[in-house]
Formats: structure tokens, C-alpha cells, sequence
């Protein structure tokens, strides 16, 4: 069996097609779970209420129990009940190119959906979406923008966030100096200590590393909006059938309520490890998303 | 960040055991297939033939000039495109067992430097020996040289491993969660790097001395049989 | 296999305007301006260590065992974390706050590096000053040299020179070990080539660059270093008939 699918793999590929080994009637994706009999899920282990590690070490939040309700729909529609379900931490350095190489299977992290990342992977229907901002430690003074001059910022890596700063940096005539963290947790890491001035990112991650600190209340998120951002489950470009699998499950979600409540339980209640209410309200952007679900990326 | 406060130690102290575990595991299963690959290596670099020869040259000259970093994040990307260009699927290889197999390729080269010059510290007249009574290439090898490489190396390839197990902290590039990894991520949580990174310089040193002792102790004993 | 090769991208434009070779360009300025200082603190930090832990003096040579343990001991990413985020605590508040925001980080990185390195070169200075015979010493003593004089005018330059061979493959280390300094926010090589992965996925073509210039830096030392054996062998000396590694 592994010998013919080799075969069908290279007349492809000596054909010239790009399409995958038996993407002609069925799902790459799904071709691929039923064959090893598991479905791959990316997580983060550090975006938090999205796609973090809970106190047991195990990835819980937001993007997690709507993904839950999607690996539900493909054990269904494969008839294999129980599916294994095998989950993979991913950072932002690294998700694109396990997505691509089948690693994994889904995202269920907070990646934002760029027109830039529609070129290689595929994202769902918008179920988030965030505004970017920066949080400083309230001892720092800080409130707007121009307060950062001559102050070290510390960004994430390979988040669509660092163009932004840069493209912003030049509008304000502010000189900053750019410092790096791996991950988001390791950029809030230099604020906390007082390395790094303020750092800029989506306003729920923030609001997130905040809630999980010892003491929240030594930071605050300040600063106008500089840009909203739609958050999807990432899936492998190229694979119309899984994405419309996983987006007609989300829909579906959107629709009869279910992803409100989900909300709820996510944002404005008490989570995991540290049972912090993040008091995060929908927003009016979100609520428009949720009633008119579109997969449309930002440029 | 205010003083000391040692109750995050004590309240991860089980996350932080589990990534010590995961250490040690890869270091003992480095180790061994890292010796026996490296062995490989030595035989081949010190062979007749000159197609092995320059094989492993190559391989040891190249593992031994690129950064580990490197080598870890470049084998956790390009391991499943392989794997898949060899049996058509796609087989997903998670962080933690992806560093198993770059420690055992890469540390093999390290290895394989040491077991050579192992191999070289045994008179040649000991592989005529082995030839007058009739052994084969291999089992003069194999009875003959390889045992006694194997024991005047041994302090040397068990500093290699010390070296090894301090290796092992960079999986911290691929998000392994090794006892390194294991500090770093509470360390993100919770907010105390000051008492996690302390900590675990202390746990370090403790093993690695200790361990290092031992082998000197280990070294001075086998100098004087010899 | 669906690989896209993809060797154009070198030349396309990035986000912050640079092209994805400048990137790799930048990158190796850095890893090579890191360890360059950081090799030459640890040769002056190493010699001092390595000249004490030959000395009669107990103190010294406790000091000198000491260090060696202690830096050997502990990964070199661990290292370099305790110098960006613990030792600026443990400082007075001012001068912390001035090491966190004010001081560049390559010199937290070189520090690093270079203390963490020192150890290694410690070793091998010790070790070249033991194989001299007694006579250098005593001869340096009867030509009328102090105890230091005779480490700076006979002892020590043999010793470079005979442990030229084990300098040199540190040296080399120190390019590939200044990968580690990706963690404490140096744009270093390394940090390029996972920026560069994750923008472009372009795993294979980067991974080759990529090892390719790791290898043409570590030769590049090699045989910089060889020169510098060459030119400073001292004729009738075994280790003079052997040349690079």
C-alpha cells in the first residue's frame, strides 16, 4: 500500500502537478489524518485565553474548544470515532513551515491573517479579532507613543506587529530602539524586568501575559489603537475541501451562539492556571465578524 | 523585581524533574547511539578505502563546524520532508523526539574524533598480533583494537557526554521541553527569572562537577592499570 | 516530494526594506564582531587564569580552579541568561537600570561569551605552561628575571605557541558557540536564518547558505590561525612539525 501511494506520488510529481498524492476526489488533510489514524493540532504554549498551557501543562483556551468542535466534525465525517488527536507546540518562528511540511494538520494558536500568509497557508473564517497596543509597567510613566522616544521596544519576532512598528516609528518621527524577544511571554519577560521600555503586540495577548502575572497590577496597556488585526485557525493552502470543513463548523458556531458562549467562558470568566478573570468584552469589530464570518486577510 | 522568592521552586519543582528526566533521557540515548555511530565513523575515516575515508571526513569536518543551534532547528525542519520524500507520507515528528535523533548525527561526529584517536593510540604491531593468529579485519577489530580504544578513551568520551548534557539546553530553539526549557517556560509565566535561572545554574553545576570529579577520579584509576 | 526551490528570494525585499541577503550580510557582521570580542577577552581573561593556576601562590591557583569549574559547569545558554536577567537585578537600581536599557546588548552578549570561553582558554594556557620544563623557569631566575618576568619573557611565549594547535580550535568554537547569542537578542547569523526560515520558508536553500558560511568562517580561522603557527614556530621543536590540524 506504501509502495503504491510512492507510485501515484511520483507519476505525479514526474507529471509536473503540484497537487498533493491523492488530492484528485478527497482532502489532502483528511486523506492524511485517516491514514495515520491521528490529527496533528498545532498549539501555542504561551497565547493566552487562545492557546496556551494550562496548569497541568496541557494546551487549553478560546481557539482550543472551537478546534475541539472541529476535530468532533472530521471524526464524523471519517467515521473513525477515535481519532487520535496528537497536539504539537508551535511558536511563531516555526508554524508556517511545520503547517507546510505536515507536522500538523490545524492551527489553533493567534495567528493573524494576512494577505503576506495567504500565499502559504490557508486561514478559517474570522473568529477574533485584535487591536494592537503596547503594555509598559505602570511605574514607567508612559502613555502615548511619543513618551517612547529614546526608550528600548521589544517586539516578537516573525509577528505581523514588527512591520507595523517600523511603518509607524517613521509617521511619529519617534527613535526608538528595536529589541527582540523569542516569544511573546520572553518580550513581556523584558518589560517586566526593565529591559524594555513597552511592548507592542495585540492588545488580548498583552491583556493575557498580564492576567498570568504575579502581579497584574503592575502593568497597564496603554495607547491608541494602531491597527486591528483578524485572528484564524491556520490550515495547508491548497486543500478547498478541509477548509470548508472547518469553516462551515465555525459558521455553524457563529450562528446558533455557541461561539458567544465559548467567549464568555474565555474572556470574561475566570481561566486556567490562575483562575484570572481577563474582563476582555467582545468588541464591536468582533461582533460585526461573528454575524457576517468572512476569511478576508489584512494586507 | 523584589526579593528573593523561592516558592516558585518549590511549586514547579515537578514540571522542572520532568525536564531534568527528558535531559538526562536524551543525553544517555545521544550517547550511546553517538559512540556506536562514531565508532562507525572512525573505522571508515581510518579505512582503506578512500571513497569511505572521504565520506567520513566530510561528515565529521562538517558537524563539527556548524553551530548545534543550528543543527537542531535545521533537522526539526527538514526531518519530515524527508521522511516524506522517503515513504510518500507525511509523518509528523514532534520537538522532543526530532532532538533525540540531532543529538545521536551530530554528537556522532564528536565522537568519532575521539574513538580515532583511540583507535591510533593502540600500537600497530597489536593488529599484526591480531592478523598472526588468524583473525579477520573485523575481529582483530574487534577483539583487539576496539576494546582497548574504547578504555583508554573513556574518560574522554564520558567528558564529551558531560559536554553532551549541557548540550542538550539548547532544544530551547525548538521549544523542547528539557529541564532548561522546562525553567524557561515557568520563568515566562510566573515572572521570577532572577530565583528560576539561578536555580538552575546551581542544579547544573552540582551535576555536571560531580560528574566531572568522577571522571578525573575514573581517569587517574585507569592511568595506573595501564 | 513538493518542495519549492526557491534561490530568488535571496534578492527580494523584506519588510523593513533591507533584502533578505542583506539580512544574512548583517547577520554575519554581527556573529563575527561577537566573537571576535568575545575571543579577545577570553585570551586576556584566560592567560590571567591560566598564569595563576601555575603559580605557588594557593590563593591564585584556587581562584584560577575555581573559575574553570565553575564556567565549565554550567551550559552556555544558561550563562548568558544569568547575565541578562539576573546580574542586572543583583546590581544597585540605577546601575541595573542602566545595564538593562542604556548598555548594548552585544556587550552582555561578549561578556558571556567571552567569561564562558576564558575557562576553555584557561585550560589550555595551563597546560602549555606545565610542558616547559622546570629549566625555563629557572633559567629565566638565574638571567636575573622576576617570578612575572619570566612568565611574560619565556614561559608564556612558548606556551601560546605550543598550544596554538588547541587555541586555534577554540577560536573556532567561539564562532559557532556566538550562535547561542540569539537568545539574549543579538541579530546574529543564527537569528537571521530562523527570521528568514520563518518569513520565507525556504528551509533548504537558508540551511545551506547558512551552514555553508558557518564552515567558510571556521575555515577562514583555521587557516588564519595556521599562519600565525608558521610564522611563530620555533625551530627544533616537536610541535613545530606539525602544522594546522
Amino acid at each position: 500500500m506504501h509502495f503504491s501511494r510512492t507510485l501515484i506520488a511520483l507519476a505525479v510529481m514526474a507529471a509536473g502537478l503540484s497537487a498533493p498524492a491523492g488530492a484528485q476526489d478527497a482532502s489532502a488533510t483528511l486523506a492524511k489524518i485517516r491514514d495515520a489514524k491521528t490529527i496533528v493540532v498545532g498549539h501555542r504554549e504561551s497565547s493566552v485565553p487562545f492557546s496556551y498551557l494550562g496548569a497541568d501543562q496541557k494546551p487549553v483556551g478560546y481557539m482550543m474548544d472551537l478546534c475541539a468542535k472541529v476535530v468532533d466534525v472530521v471524526k464524523e465525517r471519517l467515521k473513525m470515532p477515535d481519532l487520535a488527536v496528537r497536539y504539537q507546540a508551535v511558536t511563531s518562528q516555526n508554524r508556517i513551515p511545520l503547517m507546510q511540511n505536515g507536522t500538523i494538520d490545524i492551527e489553533c494558536g493567534s495567528t493573524t491573517n494576512s494577505v503576506a500568509r495567504q500565499q502559504q497557508v490557508a486561514f478559517s473564517v474570522t473568529p477574533f479579532i485584535t487591536s494592537i497596543r503596547m503594555v509598559v509597567r505602570k511605574d514607567s510613566g508612559i502613555k502615548a507613543i511619543t513618551d517612547l522616544d529614546g526608550k528600548p521596544l521589544v517586539t516578537t519576532t516573525g509577528t505581523t506587529s514588527d512591520k507595523l512598528i517600523k511603518d509607524n516609528e517613521k509617521g511619529q518621527s519617534v527613535n526608538v530602539t528595536n529589541v527582540y524577544g523569542k516569544d511573546h511571554a520572553d518580550s513581556f519577560l523584558m518589560v517586566a524586568s526593565g529591559r524594555a521600555a513597552a511592548f507592542v503586540m495585540d492588545d488580548i495577548l498583552l491583556a493575557g501575559l498580564m492576567a498570568n502575572a504575579k502581579d497584574p497590577a503592575q502593568f497597564e496597556i496603554v495607547g491608541p489603537s494602531l491597527r486591528d488585526e483578524p485572528y484564524g485557525v491556520m490550515l495547508r493552502k491548497g486543500d478547498p475541501e478541509f477548509k470548508a470543513l472547518v469553516d462551515g463548523t465555525l459558521t455553524g458556531m457563529m450562528k446558533n451562539g455557541e461561539v458567544a458562549k465559548i467567549y464568555t467562558k474565555w474572556f470574561q470568566s475566570p481561566i486556567p492556571p490562575r483562575n484570572v478573570n481577563l474582563n476582555f468584552p467582545m468588541s464591536e469589530a468582533l461582533r460585526l465578524a461573528l454575524a457576517t464570518p468572512t476569511d478576508k486577510g489584512v494586507e | 523585581m523584589g526579593d528573593f522568592d523561592f516558592s516558585v521552586i518549590a511549586e514547579n519543582w515537578a514540571f522542572l524533574a520532568e525536564g531534568l528526566r527528558y535531559t538526562v533521557q536524551v543525553t544517555l540515548v545521544a550517547m550511546t547511539g553517538g559512540i556506536v555511530l562514531g565508532t562507525a565513523l572512525a573505522l571508515m575515516r581510518l579505512s582503506s578505502n578512500r571513497l569511505l575515508r572521504r565520506f567520513a571526513a566530510a561528515y565529521i569536518n562538517i558537524f563539527r563546524s556548524v553551530p548545534l543551534v543550528q543543527v537542531i532547528l535545521a533537522f526539526y525542519l527538514i526531518l519530515p520532508l524527508v521522511l516524506r520524500l522517503v515513504t510518500g507520507q507525511m509523518i509528523p515528528v514532534g520537538a522532543d523526539t526530532s532532538a533525540y535523533l540531532t543529538f545521536m548525527v551530530f554528537e556522532a561526529a564528536y565522537y568519532a574524533e575521539i574513538m580515532r584517536s583511540g583507535i591510533q593510540s593502540v600500537p600497530r604491531g597489536q593488529v599484526g598480533a591480531g592478523y598472526a593468529l588468524g583473525f579477520t579485519y573485523a575481529q582483530s577489530m574487534r577483539y583487539v583494537v576496539l576494546p582497548q580504544a574504547f578504555r583508554n578513551m573513556l574518560p574522554v568520551l564520558l567528558t564529551q557526554t558531560i559536554v553532551l548534557f549541557q548540550d542538550v539546553s539548547l532544544v530551547y530553539a525548538i521549544g523542547a521541553t528539557d529541564f532548561f526549557g522546562a525553567a524557561d517556560k515557568i520563568t515566562q509565566r510566573d515572572l521570577r527569572p532572577v530565583e528560576m535561572y539561578t536555580t538552575v545554574a546551581v542544579v547544573y553545576f552540582l551535576i555536571c562537577f560531580a560528574l566531572s570529579r568522577l571522571v578525573k577520579r575514573l581517569q587517574t584509576r585507569i592511568a595506573i592499570i595501564r | 516530494m513538493n518542495y519549492h526551490w526557491n534561490w530568488q528570494f535571496f534578492l527580494q525585499q523584506t519588510d523593513d526594506g533591507l533584502r533578505y541577503y542583506e539580512w544574512i550580510l548583517s547577520g554575519l557582521g554581527w556573529t563575527t564582531l561577537v566573537s571576535l570580542g568575545a575571543l579577545a577577552l577570553a585570551l586576556v581573561v584566560g592567560s590571567a587564569l591560566g598564569v595563576m593556576r601555575t603559580t605557588e601562590r594557593r590563593a591564585l591557583v584556587l581562584i584560577g580552579d575555581s573559575y574553570v569549574d565553575l564556567f565549565r559547569n554550567i551550559p552556555l545558554i544558561v550563562q548568558l541568561f544569568l547575565w541578562f536577567f539576573v546580574v542586572p537585578e543583583l546590581l544597585p537600581e540605577v546601575l541595573g537600570m542602566w545595564v538593562k536599557q542604556q548598555l548594548p546588548y552585544v556587550a552582555t552578549a561578549i561578556v558571556g561569551l567571552g567569561l564562558y570561553t576564558a575557562a576553555r582558554i584557561a585550560e589550555q594556557v595551563k597546560s602549555g605552561i606545565q610542558s616547559l620544563s622546570r629549566g625555563q623557569r629557572n633559567a629565566g631566575l638565574a638571567l636575573g628575571f622576576t617570578e612575572w618576568q619570566t612568565y611574560r619573557f619565556v614561559r608564556l611565549p612558548m606556551a601560546y605557541r605550543i598550544v596554538l594547535p588547541a587555541l586555534t580550535s577554540e577560536a573556532m568554537n567561539v564562532f559557532k558557540n556566538s550562535s547561542v547569542t540569539y537568545a539574549v537578542g543579538m541579530l546574529e547569523l543564527y537569528f537571521q536564518y530562523k527570521q528568514i526560515i520563518e518569513k520565507t520558508s525556504q528551509v533548504l536553500e537558508i540551511t545551506l547558505v547558512v551552514t555553508l558560511l558557518y564552515v567558510v568562517l571556521a575555515f577562514t580561522m583555521n587557516r588564519l590561525l595556521g599562519w600565525v603557527e608558521r610564522r611563530t614556530r620555533v625551530p627544533g621543536l616537536i610541535a613545530a612539525g606539525q602544522g594546522g590540524h
